[in-house]
């Protein structure tokens, strides 16, 4: 009898532990990288380390800002890309898709975020980098060339579509069905109560959610790696190459082990990029978490 | 009303859920054997009342309870008390029947197996002789095995209550066990109640001041989170001495 | 008046672009792949090892890749569902609803979801270095662990969250322990527990940044975890950029599988979680 209880508490306790320890880990990388890339610190400022675009392993020169630069246009254009059209799609699917409609398009767009970075990659390469150079590009520079920030961001933009989706769907549902028709039934068009009504009721949310996105599209490695051109130079437009930040530790990690330096070089990247991620994604679940829990 | 020898009794309890202030200085005995009914309308706290009996608040975060609920003179707050051993001690009917996710046959089965009954055969018995009690037997003994979602929700409710009954409780605790039900299901749940009074407590929350009549003993009548008046059943419903009560009593039963 | 009209039906005009053009990209990558990647499927592909490398080429298939896919997205779905099932009970279960602990444990995960999965390669890279282990099938099974768990933990989170109380107050009520509550649950909630695997699974089966470094690669079937392995995504990664043909059409083929498998899984992990709508009480 008495047995049953004990089993009870001995298997909270010990959930418990596994519990923190696994919330624990976030902590862990985060440490893990920053201890790691310590040496880097210590010998350069972390101004010096942003702002200079001197990248030079061989000399002791890490300079991050190309990469930067290159993570933040492929970013960019990705969601510069990818906003008006989800927004515009997730109204369509929210408010004006017959449910019937609505039942196929949903599962479609689900089916689009299970696909693996890798498989976009090769989508870009095969579709997206020889479009730019035959069809884009030649009318806008004399070198055409399909690896670019502009293929990164096109297909970086294409993977965040199903996430912005998804978040844009639930953040509209969150806007009560009375308050829609409050303002139709004052004789406003459809078209209106989204204007005036769901957007504007719903701006916090799709802030967060494009935050959210943005911070998904920051991280993303592979795909981008395969058809942004790796060239480390501060991109000067669409069509030149770049170098974002996962790309660069994907590429060079695991070969540098010779060199110390180098490899705090890599990892002070990927405390980088966790940082960035961290926060990003911390402030917007806090704001969406806020929003469903009104629903609730 | 003062009861000779109460089966639970509610001392100065005070129930906050937040900051809201949700029962208020609570004091009633529950008559052991008998059917008492809380009525009240809804929002009154009648539900939130029966579930400290069982300390079914324990999991919310917000709620807070003071006061003593004593189970034949033990109170179940007390630090030492054991929560498990408590809630064997009452089955709680709930306002839609809840079956857990398994066959008739294990839903029985469940409370006398974590209690220890290993006895393939006194399973068998208890099985046979609770879904006997609720009147179940007859319809359900071929297909024991089959998922008890599959049974009608009347079916499902009285599955609940010989669920409740395996485990052997003194108490009865139920909350609207009818509000789902159909007319036919809530008559064979109320002449349950009445057979199964010779040999428990039970305590009902409704809404239905006929059902309170039909089933009960005694009736208490809830508002605002206070028990208003607290007496026999003939005497409350028909004669109440409170203005409130005589209110919300009134058209009923003129 | 007419304004108005014009207007909405501009913008109607605009969604509905809008929605073919993503619904369409999804076909579009989808229809790439396989017109690219069926040609090289053969028996050959799927039934043999690799031989030969990225610049010379040779014959063979992408074997390898197969099983050390297998491997790595089985073991880590299986490690990952050991640690964030008495997660998910404990955070349910034992903890009072919205207690500050469960939320802190909600918001961690949330934010472990978004990590990009190069930071799980880095960090369990260097880890490895510490604990002086090498790139093997066992390095790639613990860093897609640490990646699925988080999306583990939080489908199963979910679907708890869920199921109505009463059925946990049915249980308790009985004189149940919070212990024995939780098997309850777990029975309610099967089929969504095997969506979060299956999404885990096709998640860890599809990532390459989690296994660069901490897999390894090889050309040979790995016979134990020490054992440097391929997956089908560094299959592709690796083998896309070759010079020669016969080792582009292994990258190809081994897309095309990957997509197969990843799609099969979606869908059945979308049948999985209808099934459980309608079990739902």
């Amino acid at each position: 009898m008495k047995f049953r209880i004990v089993k009870d508490k001995i298997a909270g306790s010990t959930m418990l532990v596994l519990t923190i320890l696994s919330v624990l880990l976030a902590v862990l990388v985060g440490w893990g990288l920053y201890y790691k890339s310590l040496p880097l610190l210590e010998k350069n400022t972390l101004w010096d380390l942003l702002s200079s675009s001197a990248w030079k392993p061989s000399k002791g020169q890490f300079g991050f800002f190309a990469f930067i630069m290159g993570t933040l246009w492929v970013t960019a254009i990705a969601v510069l890309l990818a906003l008006p059209l989800c927004l515009l799609s997730s109204i369509f699917i929210s408010e004006y898709a017959h449910p019937r409609l609505r039942k196929i398009i949903v599962p479609v767009v689900d089916l689009l975020s299970g696909i693996p970075p890798v498989v976009f990659g090769v989508w870009g390469v095969l579709m997206v980098v020889p479009f730019i150079e035959n069809y884009v590009a030649p009318h806008f520079v004399a070198y055409p060339m399909g690896y670019s920030v502009l293929a990164g961001g096109i297909v970086l933009g294409v993977m965040i579509f199903p996430l912005i989706i998804a978040l844009f769907l639930e953040v509209f549902s969150a806007v009560p069905r009375e308050m829609r028709d409050a303002s139709l039934s004052v004789g406003a068009t459809k078209w209106q109560t989204v204007k005036f009504v769901l957007l504007k009721k719903s701006l916090p949310g799709l802030v967060a959610s494009v935050v959210l996105a943005v911070s998904r599209a920051f991280g993303e490695t592979i795909a981008v790696l395969m058809v942004c051109g790796s060239v480390a130079i501060v991109p000067q437009s669409v069509f030149d190459s770049g170098y974002p930040l996962p790309a660069l530790i994907a590429n060079n990690y695991g070969e540098m082990l010779s060199a110390p330096e180098y490899e705090s070089a890599l990892l002070f990247a990927a405390f980088l990029l966790f940082a960035i991620i961290f926060l990003f994604n911390a402030v917007s679940r806090i704001v969406l978490g806020r929003i469903k829990k009104r629903i609730e | 009303m003062t009861i000779a020898t109460p089966h639970i009794s509610v001392q100065n309890l005070n129930l906050y859920y937040g900051d809201h202030h949700t029962l208020k200085n609570i004091n009633i005995d529950i008559p052991d054997k008998k059917v008492t009914s809380f009525i009240g309308p809804s929002g009154c706290g009648k539900t939130t009342l029966l579930k400290t009996f069982n300390r079914l608040h324990d999991s919310s975060l917000e709620v807070r309870v003071e006061g003593k609920v004593l189970l034949d003179g033990e109170n179940i707050y007390d630090k030492n008390a054991e929560v498990t051993s408590i809630r064997k001690k009452m089955g709680l009917l709930s306002q839609r029947p809840f079956p857990l996710p398994m066959s008739i046959y294990d839903n029985i089965a469940y409370g006398p197996r974590i209690h220890g009954e290993k006895d393939r055969h006194k399973l068998d018995e208890i099985v046979e002789r609770y879904l006997k009690d609720v009147a179940l037997w007859p319809e359900v003994k071929d297909r024991l095995k089959s998922p008890a979602s599959r049974l009608s929700i009347g079916q499902q409710q009285r599955l609940c209550l010989a669920r409740g009954l395996a485990v052997e409780p003194e108490i009865i605790l139920g909350d609207e066990p009818t509000s789902a039900l159909d007319p036919k299901s809530t008559q064979k749940i109320e002449e349950l109640f009445l057979e199964l009074k010779e040999k428990y407590t039970i305590v009902l929350v409704t809404h239905i001041l006929r059902q309170a009549r039909r089933v009960s003993d005694y009736v208490a009548f809830v508002y605002n989170g206070e028990i208003v008046e607290f007496g026999p059943t003939e005497e409350l419903l028909l004669h109440p001495k409170e203005k409130l009560t005589q209110d919300y009593v009134k058209g009923f039963f003129s | 008046m007419k304004w108005k009209k014009i207007e909405e039906q501009f913008f109607k005009a605009l969604m509905i672009l809008s929605t073919v053009v993503i619904v369409a990209s999804f076909f579009l990558i989808v229809g790439t792949i396989v017109s690219k990647g069926l040609p090289s499927l053969s028996w050959e592909m799927l039934s043999e090892i690799p031989t030969g490398d990225f610049y010379m080429g040779g014959e063979g298939g992408i074997l390898n890749s197969i099983v050390g896919s297998l491997y790595i997205a089985a073991g880590s779905s299986l490690l990952a569902l050991l640690i964030s099932l008495p997660i998910v009970i404990y955070i349910n279960v034992y903890l009072k609803k919205s207690s500050w602990m469960g939320n802190l444990t909600r918001l961690g995960y949330d934010v472990l979801f978004g990590m990009p999965s190069i930071v799980y390669g880095a960090f369990g890279f260097t880890l490895m270095i510490y604990l002086g282990m090498k790139a093997s099938l066992l390095g790639g099974i613990i860093a897609v662990t640490l990646l699925i768990i988080p999306i583990m933990v939080r489908t199963m989170d979910e679907v708890v969250r869920s199921v109505p109380k009463e059925l946990f107050e049915a249980s308790y009520s009985l004189g149940a322990t919070r212990y024995e509550t939780a098997f309850v649950l777990l029975k309610q909630v099967a089929p969504g527990i095997f969506t979060a695997i299956l999404l885990a699974f096709g998640r860890g089966i599809g990532d390459v940044a989690s296994v660069m470094f901490t897999a390894g690669f090889s050309n040979d079937l790995p016979q134990s975890l020490q054992d440097p392995a391929s997956t089908l995504p560094l299959a592709v990664f690796n083998q896309l950029s070759s010079p020669v043909e016969e080792v582009q059409a292994r990258a190809y083929g081994a897309a095309l599988i990957l997509t197969i498998v990843v799609l099969l899984i979606s869908i059945s992990a979308r049948m999985m979680s209808k099934r459980l709508s309608k079990n739902k009480i």
